[in-house]
C-alpha cells in the first residue's frame, strides 16, 4: 500500500497543471464572455450582450456553418483516404507493413507550418500544380481557384489530419483477432461480406476516434484558412483570432470560444458514448 | 488453378469411397518444411484425430483443408471435387477454432445464424435452424447473450452450433477442448463424441492430448515433424505401435531392445518366444500393464518369466506403478494396488503383448 504522503505528492503536479493551464484559463475565458468593451476598455460588467450578438448577427452563423462544412469535408476525405490505407496495411501489406507504417507517420514529424507553406507553393498561380497542368497542356493559363478557396483549406487539412485518422483505425484493425476473419470465411462469407459483417463493425471505435480527431481539430483550425484559404474560406477560429487581436473585443471572442468549447465537449462526449457501444471485449 | 488432367479419386460413387482424400500434401514456410508428403483419407462419418506435439504440423494440415493456407504441393479432394483450388468460403467444411473465434459484436443467435445469413437463407428457415442448432448443444436459453458473457464451455457449444449449422460433411476441430479445465474437458469429450455419432458427419479433430485422442477417435493419425508416424485405430496403435515414437507417445511403455534368432528374441535377461519376422536386431514394446506379478487367466501359454528387483512403487489409486530392475534393465510394471512390495519378485507376460516395432 502507498502512504498518504506519497499519494499526495504524486497527485499534486498533474492537479496543479490542470488547474493552472486548463481550469484557470477556462474560468477567465468564461468570465470574459459575460463582460464588455466600452470605448476601447474592458469593463467588468456582467451581461449577455456578447451571446445575443452571436445569435443575431448572421455573419457569425454563416462562418460557423462554413467551418462545420469544411470540418465535415475534411473528416470525410481523411476517412476515405485513411480507412483504406489502414485496411491495406493491416490485412494485405505483408512484409512491407512496417515500412509503410513509418511512411504514414513521418509527415507528423514535419512542422504544420512548413506543410502549410508547401501547399501554398503547390497551389499558387505560378505554383507547381499550375506549372504541371500547363506543361501537360491541360490548361493554358494559371488556374487561380486552387489557392485561396475552401477547397485549398480542405486539401491542406485533409493532408495534415489523415495520419490522425489513420492511426486509431489502424490500431482498431490490428486488434481484430484474425481467427474471426477466418471464421467468417469458413462459414461461407466472401471477402466483401466478411468486411461488411465483421471487420467494419469491429473497427467502428477506431473509425469514430479518427473522425473525431479530424473534425474537432479542423473545427478549431485557423492556420490553414490563414495560409491557403483567403477571405472566402474564413473559419470561426480566424474570427476569434481577430477579435482577440486587431478588433480588440475579447468578450465577444470569449463568447465564441465558449460556444466552440461546448460544441467540442458535447461532440467528444457523444462519440465516447458511441465508441463504448461499439467496443466489445 | 486447373482441375483438368487431374485424376479424380477412384470409385468416387461407391459408398466405401473416402469423403476427403489428402494426396501427397507438402507445405513449406520459407525453408521450414512443415508437412512432408502427407497422404490420408477420411471416410464419411469417421472420427479421425490428428495427434502430435506442437510443431508437428497438425494444425497446418487442418488449415490446408479449411483453406486458410495453400499447399506447396499435393492435392486435396472432397467427394470428387478438387478442394485445394477453392477459397475457404466455397469449401463444404466448417471449423471449430481453438479459442472459438465467436464474433464479439453479435449475439449468440446471430453468431449461430451467421453461416445462413451470408448465404441469404430465408428468414423463417434461419430462425428454425438456429433454434435446432441451439437445442442440439443445449444452449436455447442463451440466444440473446453476448459471447463475452458466456463461460468457456458455453462458448465451446456455440462454436459447435455455429459450425454445424451449414450442415458440413466434414467438421474440422482445432484443439477445441484445450482451453477448458480438466473436468469440463472430460464432460465435453463425451458430449462431442455423442454428438458426432448422432449427426453422423465426419470429424477431423486436432489435439496434442493422447488420452483425448484415445477416448474419441475411430482412427488416430500420429504426426511427427510433419510426417505421418502411424495411422490406425486407438486399439491398434496402442497394442501394435509402428514406431518407437508411436509406442512412447501413446501411453507408457517398455522398449525392449535385443536380437531375434530363429523365432525367439533375447533382450538382455528377458526372452520372448515365439516371435515372427526376420532375424536380426529388434525392438519390442511391452506395456506396463501387460507385465503381471502373478500368473492369471489372461496370460495363457506359453508365458515369459523374469526376475526383477523392485526399485520404486508409485501409488495411483486403483493401480500402482512399479519400477523394477531386471539385470540392469529398468522396466515399468502396472499392477493392481496392493501391499508394499520389496526385494526380488517374479514377473510374467504373454509373448503376444510384446509388439515388435517396425523401425
Amino acid at each position: 500500500m502507498y502512504s498518504r504522503t506519497y499519494k499526495t505528492l504524486v497527485a499534486v503536479p498533474p492537479l496543479l497543471w490542470v488547474g493552472v493551464f486548463l481550469l484557470l484559463p477556462y474560468a477567465l475565458m468564461f468570465s470574459h464572455s459575460f463582460w464588455l468593451v466600452r470605448d476601447g476598455f474592458l469593463v467588468h460588467q456582467w451581461n449577455l450582450q456578447n451571446y445575443r450578438a452571436l445569435f443575431t448577427n448572421p455573419l457569425y452563423l454563416q462562418v460557423f456553418l462554413r467551418t462545420t462544412r469544411i470540418a465535415a469535408s475534411v473528416t470525410l476525405c481523411s476517412l476515405l483516404l485513411g480507412y483504406p490505407l489502414a485496411y491495406y496495411l493491416s490485412f494485405h501489406a505483408g512484409p512491407r507493413k512496417e515500412l509503410l507504417y513509418q511512411l504514414v507517420i513521418i509527415p507528423l514529424w514535419v512542422s504544420y507550418l512548413v506543410r502549410g507553406y508547401a501547399w501554398k507553393t503547390i497551389l499558387g498561380s505560378d505554383g507547381v500544380l499550375n506549372g504541371f497542368l500547363q506543361y501537360l497542356h491541360i490548361t493554358h493559363a494559371p488556374v487561380s481557384f486552387f489557392l485561396y478557396s475552401p477547397f485549398a483549406v480542405i486539401l491542406m487539412l485533409t493532408h495534415i489530419y489523415t495520419p490522425f485518422v489513420f492511426l486509431p483505425i489502424y490500431a482498431a484493425l490490428e486488434h481484430i483477432p484474425r481467427p474471426l476473419v477466418e471464421a467468417s470465411q469458413d462459414l461461407g462469407a466472401n471477402r466483401r461480406a466478411t468486411f461488411l459483417r465483421v471487420i467494419l463493425p469491429l473497427s467502428i471505435p477506431g473509425l469514430l476516434a479518427g473522425a473525431t480527431f479530424a473534425f474537432v481539430l479542423s473545427l478549431g483550425d485557423f492556420l490553414a484558412p490563414l495560409l491557403v484559404g483567403g477571405p472566402s474560406a474564413t473559419m470561426i477560429a480566424n474570427i476569434v483570432q481577430s477579435l482577440f487581436g486587431a478588433a480588440y473585443d475579447w468578450p465577444l471572442g470569449a463568447a465564441i470560444s465558449v460556444c466552440i468549447l461546448l460544441i467540442t465537449i458535447s461532440l467528444l462526449f457523444a462519440t465516447e458514448q458511441l465508441e463504448k457501444r461499439w467496443s466489445f471485449k | 488453378m486447373s482441375v483438368a488432367g487431374a485424376i479424380a479419386p477412384q470409385n468416387a460413387a461407391a459408398s466405401s469411397a473416402p469423403l476427403l482424400e489428402i494426396r501427397d500434401i507438402a507445405k513449406r514456410f520459407g525453408h521450414a518444411e512443415v508437412l512432408k508428403n502427407i497422404s490420408l483419407q477420411i471416410a464419411p462419418g469417421e472420427f479421425l484425430t490428428l495427434l502430435g506435439e506442437s510443431g508437428s504440423g497438425k494444425t497446418t494440415l487442418l488449415r490446408l483443408i479449411a483453406g486458410f493456407e495453400q499447399p506447396t504441393s499435393g492435392q486435396i479432394w472432397m467427394a470428387g471435387e478438387r478442394l485445394d483450388a477453392l477459397p475457404p468460403y466455397r469449401r463444404r467444411v466448417n471449423t471449430v477454432f481453438q479459442n472459438y473465434a465467436l464474433f464479439p459484436h453479435l449475439s449468440v443467435r446471430e453468431n449461430v445464424a451467421y453461416g445462413l445469413r451470408v448465404k441469404s437463407t430465408p428468414k423463417n428457415e434461419i430462425a428454425a435452424r438456429v433454434e435446432d442448432a441451439l437445442a442440439m448443444v443445449k444452449m436455447r436459453d442463451f440466444g440473446e447473450a453476448r459471447p463475452a458473457t458466456l463461460s468457456g464451455g458455453q462458448q465451446q457449444r456455440i462454436a459447435l452450433a455455429r459450425a454445424l449449422i451449414n450442415r458440413p460433411e466434414l467438421l474440422l476441430l482445432d484443439e477445441p477442448l484445450s482451453a477448458l479445465d480438466a473436468n469440463l474437458r472430460k464432460q465435453m469429450q463425451s458430449e462431442l463424441k455423442t454428438l458426432q455419432r448422432e449427426i453422423g458427419i465426419a470429424f477431423l479433430f486436432v489435439t496434442h492430448d493422447q488420452d483425448e485422442a484415445m477416448a474419441l477417435s475411430d482412427r488416430i493419425a500420429l504426426l511427427r515433424n510433419g510426417a505421418l508416424e502411424q495411422v490406425a485405430s486407438p486399439r491398434e496403435i496402442y497394442s501394435h505401435p509402428a514406431t518407437t515414437y508411436a509406442a512412447q507417445f501413446i501411453g507408457q511403455t517398455n522398449l525392449l531392445r535385443g536380437e531375434v534368432r530363429g523365432g525367439s528374441a533375447t533382450c538382455g535377461a528377458i526372452r520372448i518366444y515365439p516371435v515372427s519376422g526376420p532375424d536380426g536386431p529388434a525392438t519390442f514394446s511391452l506395456r506396463p500393464e501387460a507385465i503381471k506379478g502373478i500368473i492369471d487367466a489372461t496370460i495363457g501359454t506359453p508365458y515369459m518369466e523374469f526376475k526383477a528387483t523392485i526399485r520404486q512403487q508409485i501409488y495411483a489409486g486403483a493401480t500402482e506403478l512399479l519400477e523394477v530392475d531386471c539385470a540392469g534393465q529398468l522396466l515399468r510394471v502396472r499392477v493392481p494396488a496392493g501391499e508394499r512390495l520389496e526385494g526380488e519378485h517374479e514377473f510374467v507376460f504373454a509373448p503376444r503383448d510384446a509388439a515388435r516395432i517396425r523401425d
